[in-house]
């Protein structure tokens, strides 16, 4: 691991006005991602901003019709909440399925969207539910928040305080995960609020998380497995690996997408 | 150099360490207690598992500095000094859930976790699907899974 110095702000301007001033500095917020990649020297931050000792970006609380979750919450609160098993329990399946029980402990959910992994859950949870990126300057929708492969719309002294949900009438998560990591070899998000349809996918897009526009537009016409019987999605764009070839990525994608609206729907 | 406080096994402890130090490397090198075992060093094999706050974390992807003020209990700090082994412990013995005992240590941190959040009727699903973050290259998970529903069950009873 290369040498750093650390810096623990206690509010979020103090810590964008760091990120500002600092060249390579990075936000830490569970360090489940940030502390391997250090220690491959994939990563060499020169200044870390700690978030952990900022108050009010964590916690999880119903606004209206939408669920918001600080940026600070762990995966294991988001898991267990009473609110978001009651209003969401899509999400609170998915943050379940994360890693294993001591990452759960750790790892928030403004980490995993910030550095949106491929194959991490919560980005297909944001796009699946439409949910809005609540940052120290701005309201980001999560259709334009996904750039690419670890890559957002954050400009770099940006800060994630909240993410917002609005509540579906229904919603599933089906994720495949690999055997070794538990990320997700594919996830499936689905979700229906009203008459809009979301079908978002992790772990198999070359440039990450997608929408899967053909899925909802059969299942505008009628929110059941019925409506994707036989419908593909095309390998063209998928990723493959030592994990799974494009076409199997593809062809997991119409499995679980239907097993997820089956769930949504039972 | 960063100074670092915390409480350890119900012992305040203070050190001076590079801000890179992980928490695993605070409690072997600077306060010797070699319980908590680096396996994989990358998140994955949960043998430097310790309970932070009483919740089990992955010691080797914590910084020391990170846990400031916290309170850490080890697997030197499951029972008391002196005294009869943690009922999980005693389940470990008593049912041969380790063959080299490398990932003992994070395996029993692991599973009190797990009966802390789960209680103490826990069926063999359950405890195979919790210790999804522990790897033992040896047992087969058998004998881990029989002690931990044992020792599950002792805790119970307020042993």
């Amino acid at each position: 691991m290369y040498e750093f110095k650390f810096h623990r702000p206690t509010t979020v301007r103090q810590a964008a006005g760091l990120l500002a001033r600092q060249e390579e500095a990075k936000l830490l917020a569970g360090g489940h991602t940030l502390i391997p990649t250090m220690k491959l020297r994939l990563a060499g931050p020169k200044h870390i901003v700690d978030l952990s000792q900022i108050e009010g970006i964590s916690g999880i609380e119903m606004k209206g019709r939408s669920l918001v979750i600080g940026a600070l919450t762990r995966h294991f609160e988001v898991a267990t909440s009473p609110t978001v098993k009651e209003n969401i329990p899509a999400l609170a399946e998915l943050a379940g399925l994360i890693g294993d029980p001591a990452v759960r402990h750790r790892g928030t959910i403004g980490g995993s969207v910030a550095n949106n992994d491929p194959n991490a859950d919560y980005p297909a949870a944001c796009l699946g539910l439409g949910a809005t990126i609540i940052t120290n300057k701005r309201r980001i929708a999560a259709d334009d928040f996904f750039k690419g492969l670890f890559d957002t719309a954050l400009e770099p002294d940006e800060i994630i305080v909240r993410v917002q949900f609005p509540k579906p009438n229904k919603a599933a998560y089906v994720k495949f995960p690999n055997p070794a990591s538990r990320f997700a070899l594919v996830g499936v998000f689905v979700s229906k609020r009203g008459s809009e349809i979301r079908v978002a996918v992790t772990g198999a897009g070359a440039s990450g998380v997608f929408r899967v526009t053909s899925f909802e537009d059969a299942l505008k016409k009628r929110f059941g497995v019925k409506s994707l019987e036989g419908m593909t999605v095309p390998a063209d764009g998928m990723s493959g690996d030592i994990h799974g070839s494009a076409e199997y990525r593809a062809h997991l994608i119409g499995v679980l997408a239907r097993r997820a609206v089956a769930a949504a729907t039972a | 150099m960063t100074a670092v406080a915390m409480t350890v096994n119900g012992k305040a402890v203070t050190g001076d360490v590079d801000p890179r130090t992980l928490l695993v490397q605070f409690l072997r090198e600077h306060l010797r207690l070699t319980g908590t075992h680096v396996g994989c060093d990358t998140s994955q094999c949960g043998a430097c598992v310790v309970h932070i706050d009483g919740k089990a974390v992955k010691s080797c992807t914590t910084f020391a500095w990170q846990v400031q003020g916290a309170n850490i209990t080890t697997i030197e700090g499951l029972a008391a000094p002196n005294g009869p082994l943690h009922p999980m412990q005693e389940a470990f013995r008593e049912h041969h859930a380790l063959q080299c005992g490398y990932c003992t240590p994070g395996m029993i941190m692991a599973a009190v976790d797990i009966v802390q959040r789960k209680g103490n009727d826990l069926d063999e699903k359950t405890i195979r699907h919790e210790l999804e973050g522990n790897i033992c290259r040896c047992t087969g998970y058998h004998n881990i899974v029989k002690a931990i529903a044992a020792g599950a069950k002792t805790m119970g009873k307020g042993a």
